[in-house]
């Protein structure tokens, strides 16, 4: 096989991974936006916030540390020990319900049956504000975040592939580690929202609240469930992204990058999420090698969003969402 | 037939009516200073056809929006079952035991038409979020349990065919028909029907009457509905309350009510003052 091919082999199932990472992000706001039609911008802080609380768990921080100490003139800093990592995302996943239970009493709860775009506005508004909380608590450094997950290349693969075509592929053990969590994660949605009790409810309260009180739906009920989910799937994205480059502010970006998957996948689909954000992975990647050389590179930055802008000219409802056909 | 007998009585046609399921003692609901309902009181018995009529803008669905608890009145107080009702949420009305439909219909226009109604067994059901998560055992029996039931009443309202179709491309008619499906298959103590005839063609009203006598007939529910057309009113109901501008100008038999001369003026027009 030529070299140049199975290079372009390996820049596309690295993209594969990546896109995996994408759409982890990406479902968290199918999730949110099918149950309640709001497109959560928070999410990525959402992410952001989960992996901070993570780390600080782990490593004993007190929150809040830097602001006692300014106003008390104390000398803060840790509690001295060092959980283990299963402890901290067990913690961490309970503060992300507490935050659910939060949001949903001092925001949503204030705003029902108002326009999509002012429960937009206050998702913006949620964001900015989990931003500062999250510097706040836990301080704005960049932290290391290691739960143990497997990183580094994958020796098996390498050398499988060196003995096939005598050269052998750089797969990171993270990213495979990630992908199939992101397949479990799927697979259990999926079926959670598809057949049960409370995920029939959730469709219901998507659709129409007033139907939905009517047939005995709680709505608070609901959306705390709803945010509670979709701040489970931010703490895992926030585990992976953490994992792969540390936590820190930029983590909260990668929703910009999510975007473009959603409109790709279309945003009331949860496997659309998931093939959205493989094909903007290995798309970016395989354009990068093939097209980047030829107009100077960088190409990674802005293929994702031309890509999408294509979509919404040709296809705005994206590859797996709903046609919206008005009866007349 | 002695409708002030406490323990219930026996229709012309047949059918034993019970004691009082729901009474509704001196309703006054306001939206800032305009009265939707003044003063009103009345009851419904158990297995009875009780029609709410009157013109446009009487407060007839305020009431039944007071009945289902989308609207907590200000004054007056509200009986179920014997026991008075504090103010409630609309869903914990529901899990009561009173189920309803909507004037301009509300379902879930993206699910199918059996999920639709499946979700008015949702308060029925009772394996926890966790169990559900898992679709552990009880959960899974619990849903082979509830399908079966929801296809009898699939069965039951003739819709067969439509099972797995998006509620969303259904034409009117049958939307409201699934729509009373869904009510049913909450297994109501009482079942409210905001016009449901309302906009439906001959043959569509004379279905919906059918299914509506069927109802009551095959599951003894209590039904209460408001209807504009007065013919199917007086074929359908046992008793009819008449409200008017907010007020209840008339309560009894189909025959007492069609005679009642505030009732005559209120539908031939009468200037108010």
């Amino acid at each position: 096989m030529p070299d140049q091919l199975l290079y372009a082999i390996e820049a596309g199932l690295n993209g594969l991974m990546a896109g995996v990472l994408y759409a982890l992000v990406a479902l968290g706001f199918v999730l949110i936006f099918k149950a309640s039609g709001i497109f959560n911008y928070a999410q990525g802080v959402l992410a952001l916030f989960a992996a901070l609380t993570l780390v600080g768990f782990q490593n004993g921080q007190i929150p809040f540390a830097h602001l006692l100490n300014a106003i008390f003139g104390t000398d803060l800093h840790e509690f001295g020990w060092h959980l283990p990592a299963i402890v901290a995302i067990v913690l961490a996943g309970g503060v992300m319900v507490l935050l659910a239970i939060v949001i949903e009493r001092y925001v949503l709860k204030h705003l029902v049956n108002q326009a999509p775009i002012i429960l937009f506005m206050a998702t913006i508004g949620m964001a900015y504000f989990l931003e500062g909380l999250g510097d706040i608590m836990w301080g704005a450094d960049i932290k290391k975040l290691d739960v143990g997950l497997p990183q580094g290349i994958n020796e098996t693969i390498d050398s499988v592939t060196y003995n096939a075509f005598g050269y052998g592929f750089f797969i990171d053990n993270l990213d495979i580690v990630a992908s199939v969590v992101a397949a479990a994660l799927v697979i259990s949605l999926t079926i959670f929202s598809q057949y049960s009790k409370q995920g029939r409810a959730l469709r219901a309260v998507a659709d129409d609240h007033q139907a939905a009180l009517s047939v005995g739906i709680s709505l608070r009920f609901i959306w705390v469930l709803v945010w509670s989910i979709a701040g489970f799937v931010a703490l895992v994205a926030g585990i992976m992204w953490g994992s792969k480059s540390g936590v820190q502010f930029s983590l909260s970006l990668i929703a910009l990058k999510a975007l473009p998957v959603l409109m790709l996948g279309g945003f009331t689909s949860i496997p659309g999420a998931i093939v959205g954000g493989l094909i903007i992975g290995m798309g970016e990647k395989l354009f990068e090698f093939f097209v980047g050389p030829m107009i100077g590179g960088a190409t990674e930055n802005w293929f994702a969003y031309v890509l999408a802008l294509l979509f919404l000219v040709f296809r705005p409802q994206g590859l797996f969402g709903e046609k919206i056909i008005e009866r007349v | 037939m002695n409708q002030m007998n406490p323990e219930g009585y026996t229709t012309a046609d047949g059918r034993k009516i019970g004691p009082v399921l729901m009474e509704m003692k001196n309703i006054t609901l306001r939206f800032g200073g305009v009265k939707a309902i003044t003063d009103i009181s009345f009851d419904i018995r158990e297995g009875e056809i009780r029609a709410i009529i009157g013109p446009n803008g009487a407060g007839k669905s305020s009431m039944l929006n007071v009945i289902s608890g989308f609207y907590v009145p200000q004054e007056g107080e509200v009986w179920f079952k014997g026991y008075k009702r504090g103010p409630m949420k609309p869903y914990q009305v529901a899990r009561l035991g009173i189920a309803r439909t909507f004037q301009n219909i509300a379902l879930f226009d993206g699910m199918s038409v059996l999920d639709n109604i499946m979700t008015g067994r949702l308060t029925l059901m009772n394996s926890g979020l966790m169990a559900q998560a898992m679709w552990w055992g009880t959960a899974e029996k619990e849903e082979t349990a509830h399908r079966e039931k929801v296809e009898k009443i699939i069965d039951f309202l003739e819709i067969q065919a439509i099972r797995k179709t998006p509620v969303g491309r259904l034409p009117y008619g049958l939307k409201k028909r699934v729509e009373l499906a869904r009510a049913l298959a909450a297994e109501p103590k009482l079942l409210l029907l905001d016009e449901p005839m309302a906009g439906m063609n001959v043959e569509e009203k004379e279905d919906m009457c059918r299914f509506i006598l069927d109802v009551n007939d095959e599951f003894g529910t209590t039904i209460a509905l408001i209807e504009h057309d007065m013919g199917v009113v007086m074929d359908l109901s046992d008793r009819v309350v008449v409200m008017d501008y907010g007020k209840k100008i008339g309560d009894g038999t189909p025959d007492e009510v069609r005679n009642n001369p505030d009732v005559i003026n209120a539908y031939l027009g009468v200037s108010h003052d």
